[in-house]
């Protein structure tokens, strides 16, 4: 069961080329692009790293973060109130911003750690809705309701492309850090919490530490997207904080597809795409979005990365069980196999199918002990 | 502090606190007898106040046009709610609650444009009854008439629930749903049904919320927003699924909100959410018993 990390290996994290070719092409873009595009890339970059914080501990700690905006809000409000009020240097307060949002997650996650599912939620709703409630009305603070806009910027930040290139290179940096984080042995003990609490319990694992520092890390990085959103943007407002912007980070989240790794940032990428360009048609874009999310649920519950992922396995494991002439248990995500996950629920099927050999005779051992 | 200012800002809490009643005990039935958290509550205590203003703006300036809306308006939200239910809803009865919420989410996003297709941007409002207009000096504080019919439905609402849910055979049998669906339907009960009719009761008294408040407030695209988180804290502090919880829950928000205006009027909205959190800290799975 600690094997999780394991199956999500995609080809590309082979090879480093294919790698160095995206990230030059990604920090070209400024260069060959229209503003407009470069814009919606960065925003892109800034929402999917959101979406991957949210990630962190939806898809891979199984925690019902309800009110993930609420970090994203905190580290924007950080970097804002920084330059504004207290005249700090930009470059301080983004360091600032990730480190306000990870004591904001502390000071939630702690309380909601002690809790499981729905009320673990509605506590982190309540808190995080009077943390937007006091944004709403601090007028002299936050700006209240309007927000906080035109917030200077120093040199290479000031113009579009620089933002864009800066943002490329910390939300690059991020991604990495965050995926050393599930693939390190801390992010495999938070997935087997994820699939079996009591078990990690019995085995020794102190759970609600785990999850706490999966929630200070995930706000964090939540913070540094909202420093990022003020540098594209140069305003704060009071609805970053607000329930609804969260449960859109959710959507981001399922369309891409949670426990893969790589499904937030397509999911982000989706919404802010298919946003902008509705938006230049239609007034009635979360008409759209509410339609797109129903008809997920509906029909590919596990996204679209989850989705092709699956496809991908389906037709290798055939491929290698068909010269084989067995499905044998064996064959890495195996049809059999599926099949025993899906029956867990949607939390479990996300490590569960797919898992090699070895992740059974884990848990068996684990079974062991306890026996 | 001024006792006539406290005593006129208590009746204001308490007559919002007796709408909050009315929808969260919606929200609160279907949480405890379907187990759905329903997003789109909100929605439809705004499409309940949007469909009064049409019923009563159609009707004109008969003395009787708030009346009629405020029968036909939740009957209206109701039938609305019993379609998703049967078409969509209930072939998802199996799926994890996060699956659930989110197309209840994605069910009130739908529902928000359509609203704003059919009624447009602009706010609106209706006014009370002839019967209900003006106020009345109760203990020398003028109290509008609008708040005191709001405070005898209020407990009118909590009643009749308590007949259906205590008294009636089918409100019985959503009440033992809400504990074992699977021995109710051991017993030969089409578990499927309770929770459609729990569905629309639950939808009915979003819709009547929504026609209530209308004469009180501007009719706005964002009231759903407020009003459905309001809903979830004040059935998470009740204790989830449980109707007194909801009916404690509303006084605590709605009289915090309103109190604490007296208190400090720039924040009196963070006061109830105030509140929320130190019921939860304390009390995480909410004063009253959660069935849950």
């Amino acid at each position: 069961m600690l094997t999780a990390a394991a199956q999500e290996r995609a080809p590309s994290a082979r090879r480093p080329a294919a790698w160095l070719a995206l990230a030059a092409a990604v920090l070209a873009a400024p260069a060959v692009l229209p503003p407009f595009y470069v814009y919606l890339g960065a925003l892109v970059l800034v929402m999917g790293l959101l979406a991957a914080s949210l990630n962190l501990v939806l898809g891979y700690g199984g925690l019902y973060q309800f009110h993930h905006g609420v970090f994203y809000g905190v580290g924007a409000y950080a970097l804002a109130l920084t330059i504004t009020r207290l005249g700090w240097p930009a470059w301080v307060g983004i360091l600032v911003a990730p480190l306000a949002a990870a004591a904001a997650g502390w000071a939630i996650g702690v309380f909601c750690v002690r809790l499981t599912r729905l009320y673990f939620g509605m506590l982190q709703i309540s808190l995080g809705s009077l943390l937007w409630a006091v944004a709403l009305r601090w007028y002299p603070v936050t700006g209240g309701d309007n927000g906080i806009h035109g917030i200077p910027l120093p040199a290479p930040l000031h113009t579009l492309s620089g933002a864009y290139v800066f943002i490329a290179v910390t939300t690059g940096l991020a991604f990495g850090a965050l995926w050393c984080i599930v693939r390190s042995p801390f992010g495999a003990t938070l997935q087997a919490i994820r699939d079996n609490p009591q078990r990690c319990q019995v085995v020794g694992i102190d759970v609600r530490a785990h999850q706490l520092l999966a929630i200070v890390l995930a706000a964090g990085f939540a913070g540094l997207a909202g420093a990022l959103y003020v540098v594209l943007e140069r305003s704060v407002f009071p609805t970053m904080l607000f329930w609804v912007l969260s449960l859109e980070i959710f959507v981001m989240c399922l369309l891409g597809g949670w426990f893969t790794f790589s499904g937030p940032l397509v999911g982000a990428a989706l919404i802010v795409v298919l946003r902008a360009f509705a938006g230049r048609h239609t007034e009635y874009w979360t008409l759209i979005l509410g339609t797109i999310l129903i008809l997920l649920i509906f029909f590919m519950p596990e996204g679209i990365m989850g989705f092709v992922g699956e496809r991908l396995r389906l037709r290798a494991s055939g491929g290698a069980a068909a010269r084989r002439g067995v499905a044998g248990p064996d064959a890495v995500g195996g049809p059999a196999r599926d099949v025993t996950a899906d029956a867990g629920g949607a939390a479990g099927s996300g490590t569960g199918r797919g898992a090699p050999a070895p992740a059974a005779d884990d848990a068996g051992g684990a079974e062991g002990a306890r026996g | 502090m001024d006792l006539t200012a406290l005593t006129s800002q208590l009746l204001v809490g308490l007559s919002r606190a007796m709408i909050l009643f009315i929808v969260s005990a919606g929200l609160s039935f279907v949480l405890g007898v379907l187990r759905v958290p329903n997003v789109f509550h909100g929605s439809l205590y705004m499409l309940g106040a949007f469909v009064a203003w049409t019923v009563a703006t159609r009707l004109g300036e008969g003395p009787g046009s708030l009346w009629v809306a405020l029968l036909l308006a939740p009957l209206v939200v109701a039938a609305v709610g019993l379609v998703i239910e049967r078409t969509l809803l209930a072939r998802l009865y199996q799926r994890e609650h996060l699956m659930l919420i989110l197309f209840t989410f994605g069910v009130m996003l739908v529902l928000n444009d359509l609203v704003k297709l059919a009624w447009g941007p602009d706010y609106r409002s209706v006014v009370p009854p002839p019967a209900l207009q003006g106020a009345v000096v109760v203990a020398g504080v003028a109290v509008p008439r609008y708040n005191l019919f709001l405070l005898a439905v209020g407990p009118a609402v909590a009643a009749a629930l308590w007949v259906f849910t205590h008294r009636t055979r089918v409100g019985k049998i959503a009440r033992a749903a809400a504990v074992d669906r699977e021995m109710v339907a051991v017993l030969g009960i089409d578990v499927s049904r309770v929770f459609a009719l729990a569905f629309l009761v639950g939808c009915y008294l979003a819709g009547l919320g929504g026609a209530l408040v209308a004469p009180t407030t501007s009719i706005t695209l964002g009231m759903d927003h407020t009003i459905i988180i309001e809903a979830f804290l004040i059935v998470t502090i009740g204790g989830l699924g449980n109707i007194w919880g909801a009916l404690v829950g509303s006084l605590l928000f709605g009289i915090t909100q309103s109190v604490g205006l007296l208190v400090w009027p720039q924040f009196a909205i963070v006061f109830p959410y105030l509140a929320v959190v130190l019921v939860l800290l304390v009390r995480p799975t909410g004063l009253l018993r959660s069935v849950w």
